[in-house]
């Protein structure tokens, strides 16, 4: 059944406070999600002031300033910090999205930043992904062909190429399936919005001679129609995609080749 | 705990393919109700302070008695479909989604019947 409360050992306490510096005058509070599997504690909010005038204008830049000159044991994945590598995913004042394409502009008050929700904390801001990649995996992410391999490259037209256009974006960040309901009750069997984004992505490829098969992986009350058009999945894609759209026309292929 | 790999987890009993159906009369369903729901309200308006013998009269007319036994089918079997979806997704232990989701079936088609038989009885003057 949908929990409505979190279980004791997940409940979020007081941490400690991080005051700014003596003498910064533009100081901006982060709220930020800490738990440590390592010491039996519960989860905490540690709040840390940040001198805006020494950092970066993304909210990334405050959590590396932070880890790098105040509280090194604050852990969270980055790497690109351009919006490219989808490692920073993380929910920043309610709305999941990439800690270095959001800008501290771009947010009211406070900033409170916890991990992707209704996944499993490996800690601190780092969600356990095994099972999101588990699912990407089980979609086959790669070009399946029966004809025999042409000399050069596979051809396909600008129209079939024009078609992956709002699907080849996607980097994978799982914001708009944390941030799917369906995919928080269910994620056990409902692939969620990203990974249907990309098994649309293959499905639509023209180059690709496994289209019935991949259909067939996905006909399934679960693994496909758990998407109730929530539209969650769109509001948080820090890349502007629309997995709710992808969903719909993998949808109406089913139901076109019944017809 | 289970040792089984995350892949292995995922892929589990395979796809039921299955499900479009369902999504498929779901819809269908959903259409239909929209210009038989209009056509309740307009005749219940119509009927605002109506006796009972005038009322009879009209579902008595089979043009009327036609349309409010398609509405009775689609509005049961489109509420046993949403139901069953809402089972699926917030009922998670196995006993009480086979529970649940019997009961779901059998007080829908209870319902439509009941439903269906009480308009059969006006239509045929009973």
């Amino acid at each position: 059944m949908v929990e409505f409360f979190l279980p004791k050992n997940s409940k979020v306490g007081k941490g400690k406070t991080y005051k700014a510096p003596a003498g910064a005058t533009r100081v901006r509070k982060f709220e930020v999600y800490r738990w440590n599997p390592d010491d039996g504690q519960n989860p905490r909010t540690d709040i840390y002031e940040v001198d805006l005038d020494k950092c970066g204008p993304m909210v990334l830049d405050a959590l590396i300033k932070i880890k790098n000159e105040v509280d090194s044991t604050l852990t969270f994945r980055r790497s690109c910090r351009e919006g490219i590598c989808g490692s920073c995913a993380m929910n920043i004042n309610g709305k999941n999205g990439l800690a270095c394409t959001t800008g501290m502009d771009e947010v009211k008050g406070d900033v409170k930043i916890t991990p992707l929700p209704h996944m499993e904390v490996v800690k601190d801001l780092v969600p356990d992904l095994t099972n999101f990649y588990a699912q990407y995996a089980s979609i086959e992410p790669w070009l399946k062909t029966e004809s025999p391999a042409p000399d050069r490259e596979r051809l396909q037209t600008e129209d079939d190429r024009r078609k992956m256009d709002g699907l080849y974006e996607c980097i994978l960040c799982a914001c708009c399936s944390a941030s799917c309901p369906s995919y928080w009750w269910n994620q056990d069997r409902y692939l969620g919005p990203a990974i249907l984004l990309q098994a649309y992505r293959w499905i639509a490829d023209s180059r690709d001679e496994h289209t019935g098969e991949r259909l067939d992986n996905l006909e399934d009350p679960f693994r496909l129609y758990r998407c109730h058009t929530i539209m969650n999945c769109a509001h948080a894609c820090p890349k502007g995609l629309n997995p709710a759209k992808a969903i719909a026309e993998i949808k109406k292929l089913m139901v076109e080749r019944r017809a | 705990m289970s040792l089984r790999t995350p892949l292995g987890k995922v892929r589990g009993l395979g796809s039921a393919k299955d499900g479009t159906q369902h999504f498929w009369v779901q819809r269908v369903s959903a259409v239909a109700l929209i210009p038989l729901t209009i056509w309740l309200v307009a005749e219940l308006v119509c009927l605002t302070g109506a006796g009972r013998d005038e009322v009879l009269d009209w579902l008595g007319n089979p043009i009327q008695a036609i349309l409010m036994l398609l509405l009775v089918v689609a509005g049961f079997y489109h509420l046993k479909l949403g139901i069953q979806v809402i089972l699926e997704d917030y009922v998670h232990s196995e006993g009480a989604r086979l529970a649940t989701s019997l009961m779901n079936i059998f007080v829908c088609f209870a319902g439509g019947a009941v439903s269906v038989f009480a308009v059969l009885k006006i239509a045929f003057g009973g």
